[in-house]
């Protein structure tokens, strides 16, 4: 008798429960009324950052394209005549992207970035492959300060081998002496 | 030919043929559905003879309950390996019989005089009248069949609990 | 021959007319449960196609006509390609035997505001009620797949034990109003409803007839997160809305019923017939729309349990109960 007398006490605290509901103002958001500012390191569109002094990020090394899952990123490495590498044509099939931001990880020089733009739809799917031109913006990203040239430990014009920002003095391998 | 004798006939043109592809199908879901359009034109044919209650009946209980046990049944098992097979003369040799001694039954009822006879003062009576009759008329028959009925069902209730081992929910038997 | 023109020109108009309001009610009761569950929930529910989502149902019909009827080349296909129609028939036909007010006098002619009133009404809702299940049986078996299999035999063993106490828990109604039509059964509840006799009844009757029309939190037929979409898993377009259809004017059927057994019928003050069978239609549904937005899913041998061990028993001492009174 007392487990009725439970019983339709619980259903009963379920049924006021959703009848309060009922005067409840909705919590939803109504989306393209109201855009929720997403967390800045939310993944959605990539894009191609720079170093702080405006020279591209992208050494081209291939790494991105080589872990990305579904193999959305291609490019065409190229060099230029003071040794920095860069990228020819570098694109990315946002038809295919699946927002993983295993490109972003793979990085070494922090040029590949996600940003928390996600509007990206488009009719047409060809729409979708992004070039680089698409993909470069001008300012630094999530990573304000860095500059791979300046950590890399090749020689730059701002200095030899080993005397960039961390660098130790090159290590002379014909010899065992410590 | 008045539009109930034309009605009659499509209906029993429907329930011959119905029930003949019922009984020569291979696939048993095929075959319970035609027997179930034999069952929906035996209750239509009911209706057309002035009998909506045995229609009703018809319907529910046959129709509905029976062959939808049936169905589930089939349903749940798989009658693949059966396909090809022919029946034993063991399993032919009963129908044979069942089905003369329908026989003779429709050659006596085709036979008699039933001119004057008004068809069925039974079934075309209101559902009250109807019930009234049957159990006050033959009230022992009835308590005697559902006395079966339940020594039927206390019956798989025992079998039931024999067979799982350990005792199972009685929805399970009952299904 | 011009009276029976009359008649038969009349007996067409009353069939529009219900198939009409049963099928535009039947797609504004999807409006109303997604937006009332929504606010239930506290969500917002449908709100962009029109004002307060009002062309919602337009636009699906809409969608679903525009769809691909797919059927999946292993399945039945004369068997899957009806399975559908036998749903949505079987619950419009149901409407047939509800009276939705008094006879009324038109041109000379005595009109009942009913479609059919015949002597066995009841035990024609019943025949229709068990031939729904086929539907549901047929449509899961020939899908040819596993979970619509599932779905399938799962309805056909709920829908006929629930049927057994759907027609059980009505017979005090019929032994209190001493007729099967409906007509009838409201006519004898002129001056007090039954539910003011048979509360009892009407809890089972109202349980079973959620069961019979496979809605939450009986809707293990369908359940979406073990089944797919159960029975009705591989249909798409509009075969899979006249599956929907037959769901929901199953939902208004049974809301009829409820009223027309429990409620009084069309009887109530002031306003006419139609209006208050409607008012009690509605009443009926929005009750099973709270009950599914506050119940979780029964478990399978929970369902069963209900239906054999509480519905049927509790039916039965009922009409003995209601047989001690009526003879004292």
């Amino acid at each position: 008798m007392a487990d009725l007398f439970d019983g339709i006490k619980a259903i009963g605290t379920g049924f006021s429960t959703t009848f309060r509901h009922l005067f409840r103002r909705p919590i939803t958001e109504e989306y393209p009324e109201y855009k929720r500012v997403l967390p800045e390191r939310s993944r959605a569109r990539i894009i191609l950052t720079r170093n702080p002094d405006g020279g591209e990020r992208c050494v081209a090394c291939y790494l991105c394209s080589a872990v990305c899952p579904v193999s959305c990123i291609s490019m065409q490495s190229a060099e230029r005549p003071d040794g920095h590498r860069y990228a020819r044509w570098f694109r990315i099939n946002f038809g295919r992207c699946i927002y993983c931001g295993l490109c972003e990880e793979a990085c070494p020089t922090s040029a590949i970035q996600l940003t928390p733009d996600f509007e990206n739809c488009r009719q047409d799917i060809l729409s979708l492959v992004f070039e680089k031109e698409d993909l470069l913006v001008d300012h630094c990203g999530k990573d304000p300060e860095y500059n791979f040239y300046r950590h890399a430990g090749v020689a730059t014009p701002d200095g030899g081998k080993g005397e960039h920002i961390g660098e130790d003095a090159p290590v002379n391998i014909k010899s065992n002496l410590p | 030919m008045t539009i109930y004798s034309t009605l009659f006939y499509l209906l029993a043109v429907l329930i011959l043929a119905s029930t003949a592809i019922a009984v020569t199908r291979r696939n048993m879901v095929h075959a319970v559905i035609y027997l179930v359009i034999s069952f929906f034109g035996s209750a239509l044919l009911f209706y057309l003879f002035g009998a909506p209650l045995l229609a009703a009946l018809e319907v529910i209980i046959y129709a509905g309950a029976i062959m939808i046990l049936f169905l589930f049944i089939v349903m749940m098992l798989r009658m693949e390996g059966l396909e090809d097979r022919l029946f034993p003369l063991k399993q032919w040799l009963p129908a044979v019989g069942v089905c003369f001694v329908y026989g003779m039954v429709l050659v006596m009822l085709i036979v008699s005089d039933t001119t004057d006879a008004p068809p069925m003062p039974a079934a075309a009576a209101a559902p009250a009248t109807f019930g009234q009759f049957l159990f006050q008329r033959h009230w022992l028959a009835i308590e005697i069949v559902s006395m079966l009925l339940l020594i039927a069902l206390v019956g798989v209730l025992r079998l039931g609990r024999d067979a799982g081992g350990k005792t199972r929910p009685e929805s399970e038997v009952a299904q | 021959m011009s009276n029976w023109i009359a008649g038969f020109i009349v007996l067409m108009v009353k069939i529009a007319v219900v198939l009409g309001a049963l099928l535009l009610s039947a797609a504004y009761l999807v409006w109303a449960e997604r937006k009332l569950l929504g606010r239930l929930q506290v969500r917002l529910g449908p709100n962009r196609a029109g004002k307060f989502g009002l062309l919602q149902p337009i636009a699906d019909a809409l969608k679903m006509l525009c769809k691909e009827d797919i059927v999946p080349s292993a399945a039945d296909r004369v068997i899957f390609l009806l399975a559908p129609a036998v749903v949505a028939l079987t619950a419009l036909l149901m409407f047939a035997v509800v009276p939705f007010g008094p006879p009324i006098v038109l041109w000379g002619r005595e009109v009942p505001q009913v479609v059919s009133d015949i002597n066995v009404a009841l035990l024609y809702v019943f025949a229709l009620s068990t031939l729904g299940v086929y539907g549901v049986a047929l449509g899961g078996w020939a899908s040819n797949s596993k979970f619509a299999l599932l779905g399938g035999i799962r309805g056909a063993a709920q829908m006929i034990s629930y049927e057994l106490a759907l027609g059980l828990s009505l017979i005090p109604v019929v032994m209190m109003a001493g007729s099967f039509s409906l007509v009838d059964i409201v006519n004898a509840q002129a001056e007090m409803p039954y539910i003011v006799f048979q509360p009892v009844a009407f809890a089972i009757f109202v349980i079973a007839a959620m069961a019979e029309s496979k809605r939450i939190p009986f809707d293990l037929p369908e359940a979406e997160n073990e089944l797919g979409a159960g029975f009705h898993t591989e249909y798409s377009g509009m075969r899979f809305g006249l599956f929907f259809i037959g769901e929901y004017v199953h939902m208004q059927v049974l809301g009829a019923l409820t009223a027309v057994f429990f409620l009084g019928g069309w009887r109530g003050p002031l306003l006419p017939g139609p209006i208050w069978l409607f008012i009690k239609i509605i009443l009926v549904a929005l009750i099973m729309i709270w009950i599914r937005g506050t119940l979780p899913r029964l478990r399978y041998d929970q369902l069963m349990a209900l239906g054999w061990k509480v519905l049927i028993p509790a039916s039965l001492v009922n009409i003995l109960l209601t047989g001690a009174f009526l003879l004292v």
